[in-house]
């Protein structure tokens, strides 16, 4: 029985209800019948990205068997971390409409700095980790200062600053050019070996389900003493069982050979997180409303100026912390860390994933997504054996792709009136 | 010319009182030596010309704009307002003619912006309830609140701005062309809002061009013209003294086409004799 027939026995229309003329869909079938209706106005959400994952990894599969090894996905899920991370970043600042251009020279210093640091200096591992951390945040802070007092575009500082700060990273590493990072030490075990045991990558794999559907209930249980309309008990029920089923079986198959990173975990961590900040908590509201209308933003009294400079500080502090996974990754701190395809490929993975370029549209998940999409493509191509300038045109071309399926979304969106 | 409070005497303390505002853009001029007093439990129209200044008064009442010159005084301390949140809380709320609303957001995020319930756990269950209840006290016609605005009629977004000003129990509202984009019943009911605002004991200013709205609910008409004040009216002022007031003149452009569409008839008449 749906819940409008419930409803309509207690004699009680939801508060949410009460207009006739809008069609609801409150049963199963119309909540898929409603992500249909969806999806045709333009409101596409992540299934882009999914569609165009797929794809990916079904030509991949078939000119190499190996590239849907367990074990190749393992490293695919190694090698996504570190740009995923400073992607995350990328997210914070595209979602208010800004750009930071330099993650990549702040994640290269911020390698530098844990490279001298920890081996040059000899100071504890946590204290550089933090140290570098604290100086992404830094220039994340000038940028921001630059931005709010001197109104100067993000674009032009932090391309000014992915000079000055490459320049940093050189004169850092000074003539030998690269510290190597003791092999055996947590911190490159860490970036290189560690993995979750079998029964911790099956229990996480449960949680996000887990908690999706406790969250479901009592959203529906408080929705309903408050007179409000209600998501049917089944949708809830089958979407955390998907998730759950999904998640499990990715698992399941990493666990075949060497299982889950848990550099991975903490990607997916800091993605979750993210993902809380921006969409239940005020400070995500006003990022989101500041990315729509910035104007709109500061009349109903939201401090603009903080929000830019969260933005820009975050983005600067997970770009130093991505810089850290990948020297860990590497076991090295070089010259070569942060520039060529990382800039490009954070800011990259952040748009393919589904963040609007021009602000106010995003989630963090897009930066889970999209990096693996880039890196998918990356590692595919390399086991075909073909050359990096092949992967830098083809991964421009899905760029270019995923660029024009948003605009085209937009303008579909923009003629069926959703935002 | 009425220059005086025209014989009106208000009825409660003195909400706002502006003394010899003024505000320039560069080379311009926009308002002059501006004097606006608000009284508790009353409803001041401001009406004028296109450019007399309406619009950067009531931005300046929001905290906006800066004034140039001038002082400000709200409910008898002199405040300064110098950002959009200063203003609110002392209590000014504000309804801007460009609405202000983000079209990426939500009907509730929308009402709420600025001001959520759970700063670290947004309460979107009471948030939705809130918003609900006061768009039925606006009578308001909205499909859903989980909408984002961007699918929303030019009504349905007045009628959320609306909505969102009232959110704080605000001592003085400040509504920027309110009917401009309304059908006739929405503007009767927020006609009869603002009535309802007003006997609740608020300061209401409410900028329009539609006199039939001014003279609906108004307890004074402040005109401005050219930046200038240009006379205090009763809602029941002749049409003729309203208009000369707006325009500065007894011949103005209104009252010579009147003359013209007068002896239109009357030379349509001698041809039909």
């Amino acid at each position: 029985m749906s819940t409008d027939t419930n409803e309509r026995i207690k004699g009680k229309t939801p508060l949410d209800r009460s207009d006739e003329r809008v069609r609801h869909e409150n049963s199963f079938g119309g909540t898929i019948r409603a992500f249909f209706e969806r999806v045709r106005s333009g409101d596409l959400g992540s299934l882009p990205v999914i569609v165009g994952l797929v794809i990916i990894w079904t030509v991949f599969g078939f000119l190499n068997p190996l590239f849907l090894s367990s074990n190749n996905l393992v490293n695919l899920l190694f090698d996504c971390s570190t740009t995923g991370v400073i992607a995350l970043g990328v997210v914070c600042v595209l979602m208010v409409g800004e750009i930071d251009l330099s993650v990549g020279s702040i994640s290269g210093f911020a390698s530098a700095m844990l490279g001298t640091l920890w081996v040059g200096q000899g100071w504890p591992v946590a204290m550089a980790i933090a140290a570098a951390i604290v100086v992404g945040g830094l220039f994340g802070a000038l940028y921001a200062l630059l931005y709010n007092r001197l109104g100067m575009p993000s674009f032009v500082s932090s391309l000014a600053g992915l000079l000055a700060i490459l320049g940093m990273q050189l004169y850092v590493l000074g003539s030998t050019g690269s510290i190597n990072l003791p092999y055996g030490s947590a911190m490159v075990n860490f970036g290189q070996l560690l993995v979750m045991p079998r029964w911790a990558s099956y229990l996480f794999a449960a949680i996000p389900g887990i908690v999706w559907l406790v969250i479901g209930m009592q959203a529906i249980r408080r929705r309903r003493e408050a007179n409000l309309s209600v998501a049917s008990t089944g949708s809830v029920i089958l979407r955390a069982a998907a998730l759950v089923a999904g998640l499990e079986f990715v698992a399941f198959y990493m666990n075949q050979t060497r299982g889950i990173p848990w550099m991975f975990g903490l990607f997916v961590c800091l993605a979750i997180g993210m993902n809380y900040a921006l969409t239940r908590t005020k400070w995500g509201r006003s990022m989101t409303a500041v990315g729509g209308n910035r104007e709109a933003a500061r009349r109903a009294g939201i401090n603009v100026r903080f929000i830019y400079s969260t933005a820009f500080v975050l983005c600067g502090m997970f770009a130093a912390t991505g810089g850290v996974l990948a020297a860990s990754r590497l076991a090295t701190a070089s010259q070569q860390a942060g520039t060529g395809d990382v800039n490009l490929n954070a800011i990259a993975a952040a748009v393919i994933g589904g963040t609007s370029l021009f602000g106010g549209r995003g989630s963090a998940f897009s930066a889970l997504l999209g990096i693996i999409v880039i890196q998918s493509i990356a590692n595919g191509l390399t086991m075909l054996n073909l050359s990096s300038s092949l992967r830098y045109m083809i991964t421009g071309a899905v760029l270019a792709l995923a660029v024009i399926v948003d605009s085209l979304a937009r303008q579909s969106r923009a003629s069926h009136g959703r935002a | 010319m009425a220059e005086t409070d025209g014989g009106i005497i208000p009825a409660g303390e003195v909400v706002l009182s502006m003394r010899g505002i003024s505000k320039n853009f560069g080379a311009v001029s926009a308002l002059t030596g501006i004097d606006l007093d608000v009284h508790a439990g009353e409803v001041v129209a401001l009406v004028g010309d296109n450019g007399a200044g309406k619009s950067t008064l009531v931005k300046i009442l929001a905290g906006v704009f800066q004034p140039t010159a001038g002082s400000i005084s709200f409910r008898g301390n002199p405040v300064t307002l110098a950002d959009p949140s200063a203003a609110l809380a002392l209590g000014i709320a504000t309804v801007f003619q460009d609405l202000a609303l983000c079209e990426n957001l939500d009907v509730v995020a929308n009402i709420f912006l600025g001001r959520e319930r759970g700063p670290f756990r947004l309460d979107e269950i009471s948030m939705e309830v809130r918003a609900w209840t006061l768009l039925n006290e606006l009578s308001a016609r909205i499909p859903s609140v989980r909408d984002s605005v961007a699918s929303l009629s030019g009504g349905q977004r007045q009628t959320v701005a609306i909505a969102r000003s009232l959110l704080l129990e605000p001592k003085l509202i400040l509504l920027d062309e309110p009917t401009a984009a309304l059908g006739v019943a929405q503007t009767a009911e927020v006609l009869n809002l603002i009535e309802r605002v007003r006997d609740r004991g608020l300061g209401v200013v409410m900028v329009s061009h539609n006199m039939e709205d001014v003279r609906a609910v108004s307890d004074r008409i402040v005109v401005l013209r050219l930046g200038r004040n240009n006379g205090i009216f009763p809602p029941d002022a002749s049409n003729t003294e309203l208009v000369s007031a707006i325009t500065g003149a007894e011949n103005n452009s209104v009252s010579r086409r009147a003359i013209r569409q007068r002896a239109k008839q009357e030379t349509a008449g001698e041809k039909r004799v």
